[in-house]
């Protein structure tokens, strides 16, 4: 039997730069930075008194607000971006059609938030007080719970967690869902709000997060000699993944081809990677392998690039472990230098991003880069966006538990 | 602000539906769209407001408007 094919056919953003794929891939070909002061809690104690936050967003253009407050936030921005990707997409669901339409979006930690809230509740007033909606609103599936209420999606219902991989695990798992025939189309991606206290202060705990709170849009800055962590961003970025000939027959507007799907396990940190990037360089190599084509094709990687001293280097000798001489001559950007690092919506956001730069050959810029660390000696694009000439380009996913994958995108 | 209107307002805001649907006979489930949460929730939402607490099988018969108000009026205030 061969291999159905996979395409994109819908998307759909909330970013720190934009509340919609549109003006978030126009402020980030413009280089802007999405990184702002916190000021929904009081940062006094905190660390990192910043982060990469959704802005001027109207819940209710979307979710009416009875429903919306049953939701933790992660999981409004994943359903916002979910019926941003389906509507795009023009698909119509009908009585037919329903049991092949299925759902896969994920989130990397869930409802931290409301967990707090509740928490506070237990303790001052006791469990009579918490919330019934506490755990329905909190847990990460709920995204794909809801949206397949909402328009009645019958097919596979997931939600992938694997931390930062997240969103690429699941839009990859939903490619090869309908490759196998589970479903003719698939909903996928992930959503994140993980700038709460705890998120903030657990991250910080970790020593994971940049704490330059003197100028905050320039905190991310990957493979800067002067980088000391990543930037929390809250978001989600969800596509419409169908069946090639399914999307053909209804005559929709094809962003891409999902032509190769990689993972794998570094099987060496619970949150570092190995200096040598091996589980990464596995990952990109499962992905080119499984669209059996060569690393020369590849003109575009949008780089996982958090801006942590460690991962920017690991990814930089995964790029030369995969390219080879090829290395110096593949383009390689990360979208967190402007929108931070959305943990579980990071893949599926920089995913479209991916998507966008096939369709509109135009390549992202690394901002804030101003002095290459030693090592990290790849095209990364600095400062400025770039026209290019692109037939493949990969997206680049790297997870807590050491957990990786890759997409490989082909324009159409 | 009357016990009758204090109850409309919480109904109002927990179910979110619109004033006039109100009506004293009208029932939380089957007039109101309300789910078994839903109905837990608001019952914490009146616990909250006239400050009392409504043992469980108390709160299992308050499924409409006029029940609410008249629970209340025995119990609380």
């Amino acid at each position: 039997m061969s291999k159905r094919r996979v395409v994109v056919t819908g998307m759909g953003m909330l970013s720190p730069v934009g509340n919609d794929v549109q003006s978030s891939w126009a402020n980030l070909l413009e280089g802007k930075s999405g990184v702002d002061l916190i000021t929904h809690f009081d940062t006094t104690n905190f660390g990192t008194k910043f982060a990469a936050m959704v802005k001027g967003l109207n819940t209710e253009d979307y979710i009416a607000r009875k429903d919306a407050k049953k939701m933790d936030l992660f999981i409004q921005y994943g359903l916002i971006a979910a019926i941003q990707a389906i509507k795009d997409s023009g698909l119509e669901i009908t009585e037919e059609n329903a049991y092949r339409i299925g759902v896969a979006i994920g989130s990397g930690i869930g409802g931290l938030g409301l967990i707090e809230e509740n928490h506070t509740k237990l303790m001052n007033s006791g469990p009579r007080k918490l919330s019934p909606f506490f755990v329905p609103s909190t847990i990460i599936n709920m995204i794909s719970g809801h949206l397949s209420i909402m328009y009645g999606l019958k097919g596979p219902n997931i939600s992938i967690t694997t931390a930062c991989t997240t969103g690429v695990h699941n839009i990859g798992q939903a490619a090869r869902m309908i490759s196998y025939g589970d479903a003719d189309v698939m909903v996928a991606g992930g959503a994140e709000k993980g700038s709460t206290q705890l998120g903030i202060g657990g991250f910080g705990a970790a020593r994971a997060l940049s704490s330059r709170n003197e100028s905050p849009t320039e905190a991310s800055r990957p493979w800067d000699k002067d980088r000391d962590g990543f930037v929390l961003g809250d978001g989600a970025g969800v596509m419409v993944v169908e069946e090639y000939e399914h999307a053909k027959a209804r005559g929709a507007t094809i962003y891409a081809e999902i032509v190769g799907f990689g993972m794998s396990g570094d099987a060496y940190h619970m949150t570092s990677p190995p200096a040598d990037g091996d589980g990464a360089a596995r990952s990109m190599m499962n992905a080119i392998n499984d669209a059996q084509i060569n690393p020369e094709q590849i003109g575009y990687i949008n780089a996982h690039g958090t801006s942590t001293p460690t991962g920017d280097k690991a990814e930089t000798a995964a790029v030369k472990r995969v390219f080879g001489h090829h290395a110096g001559k593949v383009m390689v950007s990360s979208s967190k230098s402007m929108i931070g690092h959305l943990l579980g919506a990071a893949g599926s956001v920089e995913s479209i991003i991916t998507a966008m730069s096939l369709v509109e050959q135009k390549v992202t810029p690394t901002i804030n880069l101003d002095n290459p660390d030693e090592g990290c000696d790849l095209d990364y694009v600095p400062h400025t966006a770039r026209d290019a000439k692109l037939e493949y380009a990969l997206c680049n996913s790297f997870g807590f538990g050491g957990t990786n994958g890759t997409l490989l995108f082909k324009k159409m | 602000m009357s016990i009758e209107d204090r109850v409309t307002k919480i109904v109002i805001e927990q179910l979110g539906v619109k004033e006039e649907e109100v009506k004293s006979e009208a029932s939380f489930v089957d007039d109101l769209g309300a789910d078994s949460l839903d109905t837990v929730e608001l019952v914490m939402a009146l616990e909250e407001e006239f400050d009392t607490e409504i043992p469980d099988d108390e709160a299992e018969k308050i499924t409409t408007v006029q029940s609410a108000v008249d629970y209340i009026k025995a119990h609380a205030e």
